[in-house]
């Protein structure tokens, strides 16, 4: 009995010691010279002939729905560009990591794409969580994300693009759109989760300032399907439109019940914001027809490049799968990054970045011409509300005019400040 | 007024999917001990029925309701395949079922995935059952849920007429009350034990049906529902229907205020805390069924 | 009792010379997080493989652990005075909330990640056995616990990080969490606690208090007329369950550099048990062979076929339990006592 506790004691006295011997050498917090020595920056291997390029989705679990299609709509461009000669005379070899719904495996995905197959960029990730699980793993390994789907906006990562909306080119334009169509109240209906809480803190900001009146809030936890009560609190509101941050499966259920309730798109338009074309097919048009929707592109969007995108996408997918705007910014990040490439002249992570800040990174995208905005890292993007028709598309009735500049943290509007 | 009369149906209905969801199980789990994970799944199985039934039968209306019997047979049929292959060796150690079909539930939710596709489909719903039911002029209750209610109504009734007037109802009841006299009686208790698997699991493919109206159609749609339905039948006690049909009223109707006056994730945690709550004061639920089996 | 003293000797030099050697900084950090869920699984052998109490809420308890410590390294990050970044964005808060103030203490930030957790399974043991809840009851109950506590965590975004959790995790007690040097410092340390708690298991599963546990777990109404309170006796090895959830919880979020509700609610706290019943739940290293295992078959089968691992891990929870309710330790009969198997458990059958 001694002798064992005796040998026990011993090893954690050793482990212990072990632990402080090896205390001494690592660096202190905001230790320059040991961050430095710590972070050295990723390296890209480009020894080969082909250079990897990292995917980063959900293709299983709860979001897979969604990410799935975001990750084949990059290797549709991945594979374009090989086709069209590669990037600097060098083929892309897609990695791809599955996210599995769970934000400390992106993390760990992550990490291993950045260390293990030393990729010359990542493009993925869909939920805000996702992307705060991996953006510390970015920025201590200095390597680069392109994130392609509308956020809460409050974020500008040294190492990370984000190529799809922040709120002021997708919330701020759709209550512009709402307050043009005469609408002075509105319900805001959300998951909850980070997109729509502060979603919702900027909608009740604009509406402060503007007049309009919020008349309620509430919030469903992410995959709730039970919705009697929101709607029954939204029909006894009055509102004459319902702002709709909801996320996934809810959404099934919120528009089954809103029209069980008696509720109409003409009466109480509902406006979504995570509701795109894919979507649309899962829930059905006897439920959503009529209803609204705030992106930067839809598959209907007029443009050569977008009818390119689309015939290549279903060619490739299959003629029911439709093409939708986060599919659309994912397929435009791979190519934005390839200008970077080029116009940089090398893969090398800083010199790439260093190239995009000082501007004039553009791509013809589907959704219309889109321009890097050099500090921000994020995309002018033309703002676009849509009606969803019974085929299924959406149809736009209205949109900005001119791609609207990237601002996410709203400086440039005054009803904002004490936002952020 | 109108708005307290639609919050109470409100409550009524959420009860009502509650009771659907949980009646399988107070079968499978009050009657046979069975912790089933995949019940959620079978849910899903019923779902899917009317998914692939309304590629073949172009009438919403018409492929609700043959749905209804098909997919009551697909989901039993899953039930008596489960209990054949492993259910029927874990009798002995019920905490196993758990784990043990909860496995089974990953298996499934990824053979929908692979047979499916990962994102949910659509299924129409008769123009009737998308509307609503005008009670006043301003007060409406929406003609899916009343449906469901009728359904869920209607199954209690079904399910309690077999288990009291049939051959077959008594013979799960003595099999329950004590297995080991129903055997030595000359019971064959296995064939009961698959009948009330086929039965309890049949029930879980009508609640799929069911959930078409108001939810979505996907291969995770039964792991939302599965806890809520095991703590309807927990708190019901177990051994009878009457418990689980009242609880899940009042746990609807609950959460239904609650959820009202609060939030929804405010409204989960204090059903939860009702429930230990409730459990402190009646530990084997609110009906017991006394036997004389010395278990 | 030599077997064992070899046991703990092996294991510890494998944790802590061969695997730093020959493992990449990379797949070290992975071990790391592997050897987190081996401390859970640790825990859950005991109450359940020795217990017979399935708790599948140990997820809060890893929660509660991670986030205690999360909160303190996240105020250490911010420095004194100032707000975590996240409070200031989403939260739009003042002043810290008086429940995260005392966690800028690191004393009492250590202390809680273990001690809170302790409490909390305290307070629920008390209320659930004293009157009686068993078996499949405990089981739902503290299923729905998971559920509840992972909403709560959600719905609170302004104080909490909602889904997000508490990210972006910088230094631990003052070093750099970005230096690979400290991330080694960290698995050693996480290797530590795994073998400090596999001596406390050891200690508890052979003591005379671990034959009463086993007796509960076999037939708890004979222990009851023989004197004891099986409540009590169920409630310490739910308790250290729950601290070591805890110790773990708070071990991963320097490992990892995350803590979130992904991995509190219902499907992590039923995984923290998969490794258990795979390792052989009522076996010493059994449980943390097998969470490891599973961690790590995890890892590898996603990164080659994704789709692949969820049919692989429903088998995992299949497969054992169905044909090999002992475990892997089934397959290897070191023990001359082996009470591997639980002579069924027919005696838990919910008393009518």
């Amino acid at each position: 009995m001694f002798g064992y506790r005796g040998r026990r004691s011993a090893a954690v006295l050793v482990a212990i010691g072990t632990v402080a011997a090896l205390t001494a050498c690592g660096a202190k917090t905001g230790d320059a010279v040991g961050s430095a020595q710590a972070g050295g920056g990723a390296v890209v291997d480009t020894s080969g002939s082909a250079v990897k390029v990292g995917l980063l989705n959900s293709l299983s679990g709860t979001m897979a729905i969604s990410e799935v299609t975001v990750r084949d709509a990059i290797k549709l461009a991945v594979d374009e560009i090989n086709a069209a000669g590669g990037v600097l005379g060098k083929q892309l070899e897609p990695v791809s990591e599955d996210g599995a719904s769970d934000w400390p495996t992106f993390a760990e995905k992550a990490q291993k794409l950045i260390s293990q197959d030393k990729v010359a960029a990542v493009f993925g990730c869909w939920t805000s969580s996702s992307r705060k699980a991996v953006k510390p793993v970015f920025e201590k390994n200095k390597a680069l994300l392109f994130y392609p789907v509308q956020y809460e906006g409050l974020e500008e990562s040294p190492y990370i693009f984000y190529t799809g909306a922040t709120t002021n080119q997708q919330i701020v334009p759709a209550l512009d759109y709402l307050k043009s169509a005469g609408k002075t109240s509105v319900y805001l209906v959300g998951s909850d989760y980070v997109f729509p809480r502060t979603a919702n803190k900027i909608i009740k900001a604009y509406a402060a300032a503007s007049g309009m009146k919020v008349l309620g809030e509430d919030y469903a936890p992410l995959g709730s399907t039970e919705f009697s009560t929101i709607v029954n609190k939204v029909k006894a509101s009055g509102a004459s439109a319902v702002f709709n941050t909801l996320n996934g499966d809810s959404n099934v259920a919120f528009f089954k019940e809103y029209k069980s309730a008696g509720l109409t798109a003409e009466a109480m338009p509902v406006l979504s914001v995570s509701i795109a074309e894919e979507e649309v097919k899962s829930i059905g048009t006897q439920y959503l027809a009529g209803q609204l929707t705030a992106w930067n592109y839809y598959q209907t969007t007029k443009g050569a490049a977008n009818d390119k995108f689309v015939k290549a996408y279903k060619a490739k997918y299959g003629a029911d799968k439709p093409t939708s705007d986060p599919m659309e910014a994912a397929y435009t990040s791979v190519y934005l990054w390839k200008a970077m490439v080029e116009k940089a002249g090398s893969f090398e992570i800083e010199k790439v970045k260093a190239a995009a800040n000082a501007g004039g990174i553009t791509f013809e995208a589907p959704e219309g011409l889109v321009t890097v905005d050099g500090p921000s890292q994020h995309v002018f993007k033309t703002a676009r509300i849509g009606k969803i028709g019974t085929d299924g598309l959406i149809e736009e009735v209205w949109n900005s005019g001119q791609p609207v500049k990237p601002d996410p943290y709203l400086k440039s509007y005054s009803w904002a400040t004490g936002l952020s | 007024m109108s708005l307290l009369v639609g919050q109470l149906f409100s409550g009524v209905s959420i009860g009502a999917v509650l009771l659907l969801i949980a009646l399988g199980l107070a079968l499978t789990f009050g009657q046979m001990n069975v912790i089933n994970m995949a019940h959620g799944e079978f849910i899903m199985a019923g779902a899917y029925t009317v998914y692939v039934l309304q590629q073949v039968v172009t009438s919403a209306g018409a492929s609700l309701l043959i749905a209804l019997p098909v997919s009551f047979v697909v989901a039993g049929l899953l039930g008596v395949l489960l209990e054949v292959l492993l259910i029927r060796r874990l009798y002995a150690r019920p905490l196993d079922t758990l784990l043990v079909t909860w496995g089974v539930s990953l298996i499934l939710q990824q053979a929908a995935r692979d047979i499916f596709g990962a994102p949910n489909v659509q299924t129409r719903a008769p123009e009737i059952l998308t509307g609503s039911v005008h009670l006043t002029d301003d007060i409406a209750i929406a003609s899916s849920r009343l449906f469901i209610l009728g359904l869920a109504l209607a199954a209690v009734a079904a399910l309690t007429i077999v288990l009291r007037t049939t051959s077959l109802g008594r013979r799960i009841r003595a099999v329950v009350q004590n297995r080991d006299l129903a055997a030595v009686s000359g019971l064959s208790t296995g064939r009961v034990d698959r009948l009330t698997f086929f039965i309890g699991s049949g029930l879980a493919g009508i609640a799929g049906v069911a959930l078409t109206l108001i939810g979505p159609i996907g291969p995770a749609m039964g792991t939302n529902l599965i806890v809520n339905a095991f703590l309807v039948v927990v708190v019901g006690g177990i051994g009878q229907l009457k418990g689980t049909v009242i609880v899940a009223f009042v746990l609807g109707v609950l959460q239904a205020t609650v959820e009202y006056t609060t939030t929804v994730s405010v409204a989960s945690v204090i059903v939860f805390v009702a429930i230990v709550a409730f459990l402190q004061w009646r530990p084997q639920g609110l009906f017991t069924l006394r036997t004389r089996s010395l278990a | 009792m030599k077997r064992a003293a070899l046991g703990f000797g092996v294991t510890a030099a494998l944790l802590f010379a061969v695997a730093p050697l020959v493992l990449g900084d990379f797949r070290l950090s992975l071990l790391a997080k592997y050897l987190c869920f081996a401390i859970v699984a640790v825990g859950v052998g005991l109450a359940w493989g020795r217990g017979g109490m399935l708790a599948l809420g140990q997820g809060v308890f890893f929660g509660l652990g991670g986030y205690a410590m999360a909160m303190h390294l996240k105020l250490a990050d911010a420095g004194p005075g100032n707000l975590p970044d996240f409070m200031i964005l989403y939260g739009q808060l003042d002043a810290l909330p008086w429940w995260w103030a005392p966690f800028a203490n690191p004393i009492f930030a250590l202390l809680a990640t273990v001690l809170l957790p302790m409490l909390v399974a305290l307070l629920l043991g008390l209320l659930i056995f004293r009157r009686r809840v068993r078996g499949a009851y405990f089981a739902i109950l503290s299923q729905a616990l998971a559920a509840a506590f992972a909403i709560l965590l959600i719905g609170q975004q302004g104080t909490t990080g909602g889904t997000n959790g508490l990210t972006d995790i910088q230094g631990f007690f003052g070093y750099d969490l970005n230096d690979p040097v400290n991330q080694r410092m960290v698995y050693f340390v996480v290797a530590a606690a795994l073998l400090a708690m596999l001596g406390v298991a050891w200690q508890l599963m052979r003591s005379r208090y671990g034959e009463l546990l086993v007796a509960v777990r076999d037939g708890e109404e004979r222990v009851r007329f023989l004197g004891y309170d099986p409540a009590n006796v169920k409630l310490v090895a739910y308790v250290v369950a729950a601290g070591m959830a805890g110790l773990a919880g708070a071990l991963f979020v320097p490992a990892v550099g995350i803590i979130s509700p992904a991995l509190i609610g219902v499907v992590p706290s039923i995984e923290f048990v998969i490794g258990v019943a795979v390792g052989g739940r009522a076996t010493l290293a059994g449980p943390a062979l097998g969470a490891i295992a599973v961690a790590w078959a995890k890892t590898a089968l996603s990164e080659r076929v994704p789709s692949a691992w969820t049919y692989f891990e429903g088998l995992l929870f299949v497969l054992p339990i169905v044909f090999l309710p002992g475990g892997i330790a089934a397959l290897f009969k070191w023990r001359r006592r082996a009470r591997l198997v639980p002579p069924a458990e027919v005696k838990e059958k919910v008393a009518a």
